[in-house]
């Protein structure tokens, strides 16, 4: 097929000649596949009794009870986030209002010396880039990677939080693209303490609840700064994505 | 030289090689620390392992509903679904692509896949440039070796030899101190991600419920390499599928504490489809290439196939005493220690590779890690059954039909006593010389003395 | 009761005293032991290169001369494995099944024996040294045998067992893997060696006798002090 010297490109190709070249190889693999199957392999743990079945139920459902426990309370879940956060070396901060989230903004502006900011539109993100005060580049209408790449820090809203393991979702759609919040070396998200999610289950429940069919095409876990053990597995943070985490919540 | 030749010359070498023991003992040792804790921060490690390894079942054993299910989300949303059967037609879709796009630079994410379709270096034949961005399989692209360990690429160096490489090869190394060495390369990739006309990604997980692809790293160049590049390709074997959205919920934070200790690796990163419309950035066009290579025929050995349940965590690499011993380039495959010792005889041919599935003490280390209870050491003995059912060796079956006939005759089992017993002051005499039979074990170890009475002759004795 | 005692070929031939202690313990428990002496080898050496049928012709003998035994018991982890674990496996779609089953149903590895069916723990045993315990890995993984042991060196007068942090750690004997790959094997054993010399033990006790063997090879062919011994000797000593 190959000596056909047909290209994957749809415009220059008779497309019935590369639907079936295409078309072809995809029914060689599902008719390997299914000749394949036509022996049952036995479950796991039936020690080779292939006439055990699985369950109605998805085996994944209970996993709320092995993963590791959270608390009951939404005061122990935000303390078990602000251990994992800690842990990860992503800052994360609680405020009792809009007004000491601002101040502690600013403050960080001021410390980190900041003098470009990146983010998108947002009723969260709009209080903050006007907190800041800063040229702010807005991703949401398309923007010049070369500008974001001056950015000090990109600041961005969120999905969720997840007490479990310290880290925050964010998709495309909620966090002004792909780029935003992996670019930049500093990444701050503004979050509502109504955000927190008990463990993993949850987010993806979540994710699932308010997005399906229609996803975002990114939906990202970020679990902390951008890290790397490569050298002699000694932690070094900030190996392409950003270097630090803040996460601010009110 | 065969591959077996190769192997055993490498490994002779390497467990010899008392520097490196020490290098790769020392990585591990971290890593077990922090896999222990995470491992006991469950609430039940073993429950998770069963239902994981349920929940693959249930992907390969419905394989083909599965896959067909994938694509067709994947394509409504307009993503370019290829099918290769072997890795010849995967890297001819990937070259079609980068001259379609008149591509020139082409920047990596990591992906295993890649590495065993060898696809680099085809590219490169071709003029196009590759970079790799994960910095461990940067490191290795730099050093033209292939990467060391499925998971960790370039545990086998010191900073010392990566100070040294970077001066060398880049110009630009200002202290050996793992911090200052990673921000080179982050400086080395900043502008390649910009820049490059197409972006490449292996992939972790591929979820039939919704139509998406996982990946799972810890430094963000993959997420950089799938939000820049105009085009995106995604290369992944056709077994990385998973039946459901949420099974990922149990699936990630298991990879992560398998295979690194960690509660969660930093950025687990779901794609279901190129820039969408109302979408601001990522590729126009996203290109999915799904590759058999093989697989299918292990999928048809129904007693190995739980094989392909593999996550690609790389925790029976790390607790394999043969692999901690030899390293992970002495196996000469893309994908080593116990994991690929029972697969690539699948992929690559039994006769062979048949040698990986042999070189084990078969102690079973890797099947009590693996998070999906995979029968690991079980499945190297079945590979020997087969290989020696197909191709017997004709000294060693004569070997062993002469032993059954030995143990199954008392006097003759006597009788070889007696021999043993007798031969002793001339096996001292020729011990570790060319003469001596037991060579193999007298050249670095003492044989035991042989009473001269046996239990069975004390027995006898009593009565 | 009367214990059928399995002695492993290499213990017959080489280690006999393993198996002797081993008699010695059970009869002072009051029971009948019997060895039968048709016996030679479980088959392993063929069954693990892969050569099944060769190791059937010899497992076959074995299943004969158990078939009427009230209770097996083996003095060897990887031996009492072949039998409980891969008989089954070994004799899958023959004729043999079943007696492989129920021969399987009444084995034991000799220190499961006295800890689990018999609830002996105390043996009267003792033996003042430091002691360090390497877990042979058929023993552990296959049969699952990490406590009994323990528990009855725990109950010798004198004895300290001081564990290593490699006790679970392969010690590269693997049986024809020791002669097929002789470097990794040394290998391997070099790294038990000296995770049991940092112990400070002045013995390496195991319950298996093959592992004890390559370990000993090189714990004397490198003139090292640390001395080996199986684990029915040391419950024998007084």
């Amino acid at each position: 097929m190959r000596r056909l010297n047909l290209k994957n490109n749809w415009l220059e190709t008779p497309y019935v000649v590369s639907y079936i070249f295409k078309m072809s190889e995809r029914e060689n693999i599902l008719g390997r596949i299914r000749e394949a199957l036509k022996v049952a392999a036995p479950l796991p743990g039936s020690h080779g009794d292939t006439s055990v079945h699985t369950s109605a139920e998805p085996p994944t459902s209970h996993a709320r009870e092995w993963l590791p426990s959270v608390g009951a309370s939404v005061e122990e879940q935000f303390a078990l986030f602000a251990k994992n956060a800690a842990d990860l070396k992503a800052d994360f901060q609680l405020f009792a209002s809009r007004e000491e989230l601002k101040a502690a903004l600013l403050k960080l502006r001021d410390a980190e010396k900041w003098s470009r900011i990146a983010s998108h539109d947002g009723e969260l993100t709009d209080f903050a880039c006007k907190a800041l005060g800063l040229p702010v580049t807005i991703t949401d209408h398309g923007y010049d990677v070369q500008e974001m790449e001056k950015c000090d820090a990109g600041i961005t809203e969120c999905d969720a939080l997840i007490a479990q393991t310290g880290g925050v979702v964010v998709t495309n759609r909620s966090a002004g693209g792909r780029a935003l919040s992996v670019l930049p070396p500093h990444h701050v998200v503004i979050a509502r303490r109504e955000q927190l999610v008990a463990d993993l289950p949850a987010a993806f429940a979540f994710l699932q609840q308010k997005y399906a069919p229609d996803y975002p095409s990114m939906i990202s876990f970020i679990t902390g700064p951008s890290r790397t053990g490569d050298i002699e597995r000694i932690l070094v943070l900030g190996a392409h994505g950003p270097k630090k985490l803040t996460v601010l919540c009110f | 030289m065969s591959f077996v030749s190769q192997f055993k010359t490498r490994a002779t070498e390497k467990s010899g090689d008392l520097r490196h023991r020490q290098v790769i003992r020392t990585a591990l040792r971290g890593y077990e620390i922090v896999r222990d804790k995470r491992k006991a921060a469950f609430q039940s490690w073993e429950s998770a392992r069963q239902a994981a390894a349920e929940t693959k079942w249930e992907a390969i054993n419905h394989l083909d509903t599965h896959l067909e299910a994938l694509v067709a989300k994947l394509e409504a949303r307009g993503t370019k679904v290829h099918w290769a059967s072997n890795g010849e037609q995967a890297r001819e879709i990937i070259a079609a692509i980068l001259r379609d796009k008149k591509a020139r630079c082409i920047i990596k994410s990591k992906a295993m896949t890649s590495e065993e379709i060898h696809l680099n270096h085809a590219l490169e034949k071709e003029g196009f440039t590759v970079v790799e961005s994960d910095l461990g399989e940067f490191i290795v692209q730099l050093r033209h070796e292939p990467p060391y360990h499925i998971v960790f690429p370039s545990m086998h160096l010191t900073r010392g030899e990566i100070k040294d490489l970077f001066q060398k090869e880049l110009g630009d190394a200002p202290s050996d101190s793992p911090e200052e060495l990673t921000m080179v390369a982050r400086r080395v990739m900043r502008q390649k991600y910009i820049t490059a006309d197409v972006g490449f990604t292996g992939a972790n997980f591929a979820i039939a419920e919704t139509g998406m692809i996982s990946i799972t790293e810890n430094e963000g160049n993959a997420r950089l390499t799938a939000a820049l590049p105009k085009t995106m390709i995604t290369l992944l074997g056709i077994e990385k599928i998973l039946p459901r959205f949420a099974d990922l919920a149990l699936f990630l934070p298991m990879l992560a504490t398998a295979g690194a200790g960690q509660p969660m690796t930093c950025y687990n990163t779901m794609y279901s489809g190129p820039r969408q419309p109302g979408e601001c950035d990522g590729p126009e066009e996203w290109h999915v290439v799904l590759l058999d290579n093989r697989r299918t025929e292990l999928l048809a050995d129904a007693e190995q196939r739980d094989a392909l349940h593999c996550i690609r965590c790389g925790a029976c690499l790390n607790v394999c005493p043969i692999f901690r011993n030899v390293g992970g380039h002495t196996y000469g495959t893309t994908y080593s220690g116990p994991v690929g010792s029972v697969i690539t005889p699948h992929l690559r041919g039994l006769q062979e590779w048949k040698h990986l599935s042999n070189a084990s003490s078969l102690c079973g280390a890797c099947t009590e890690a693996c998070p999906l209870k995979i029968d690991l050491h079980h499945h190297l003995l079945q590979n020997r059954r087969n290989a020696s059912a197909s191709e017997p060796a004709f000294f060693e079956r004569l070997a062993y039909q002469i032993f059954g006939i030995v143990a199954n005759e008392p006097a003759f089992w006597s009788l070889a006593k007696k021999i043993g017993w007798l031969t002793q002051p001339l096996q001292r005499a020729v011990k570790g010389s060319a003469f001596d039979p037991a060579k193999a074990w007298t050249k670095t170890r003492d044989l035991p003395p042989q009473p001269r009475e046996s239990f069975k002759d004390w027995w006898r004795n009593r009565k | 009761m009367t214990v059928t005692l399995f002695i492993p070929c290499f213990v017959d031939a080489l280690f006999p005293r393993a198996g002797i202690n081993m008699v010695e313990i059970l009869e002072r428990l009051g029971h009948k032991v019997v060895c039968p002496e048709e016996i030679v080898c479980c088959g392993q050496p063929p069954f693990n290169s892969g050569y099944w049928d060769e190791a059937r012709t010899v497992a076959v003998k074995v299943l004969e001369q158990l078939k009427d035994a009230e209770v097996i018991v083996i003095g060897s982890g990887s031996c009492g494995a072949m039998l409980k674990n891969f008989y089954p496996e070994l004799f899958k779609d023959t004729r043999q099944l079943q007696l492989a089953k129920q021969i399987s149903s009444r084995t034991w590895e000799f220190s499961e024996f006295l800890v689990k069916k018999l609830g002996v723990t105390e043996l009267g045993a003792k033996f003042p040294h430091k002691v360090t315990f390497h877990d042979g890995c058929h023993g552990l993984r296959e049969l699952g045998i990490k406590k009994s042991p323990r528990e009855l060196l725990s109950k010798v007068a004198g004895l300290e067992l001081i564990e290593m942090s490699d006790a679970e750690t392969c010690c590269g004997f693997g049986g024809t893997f020791a002669a097929k790959f002789p470097m990794i094997s040394t290998a391997m054993g070099e790294v038990k060696c000296a995770s049991a010399a940092e112990t400070g033990a002045e013995y390496i006790v195991s319950g298996d006798s093959s592992c004890l063997m390559h370990i000993q090879g090189l714990l004397s062919r490198q003139g090292k002090p640390t001395k080996t011994i199986s684990l029915a000797e040391v419950l024998n000593t007084k």
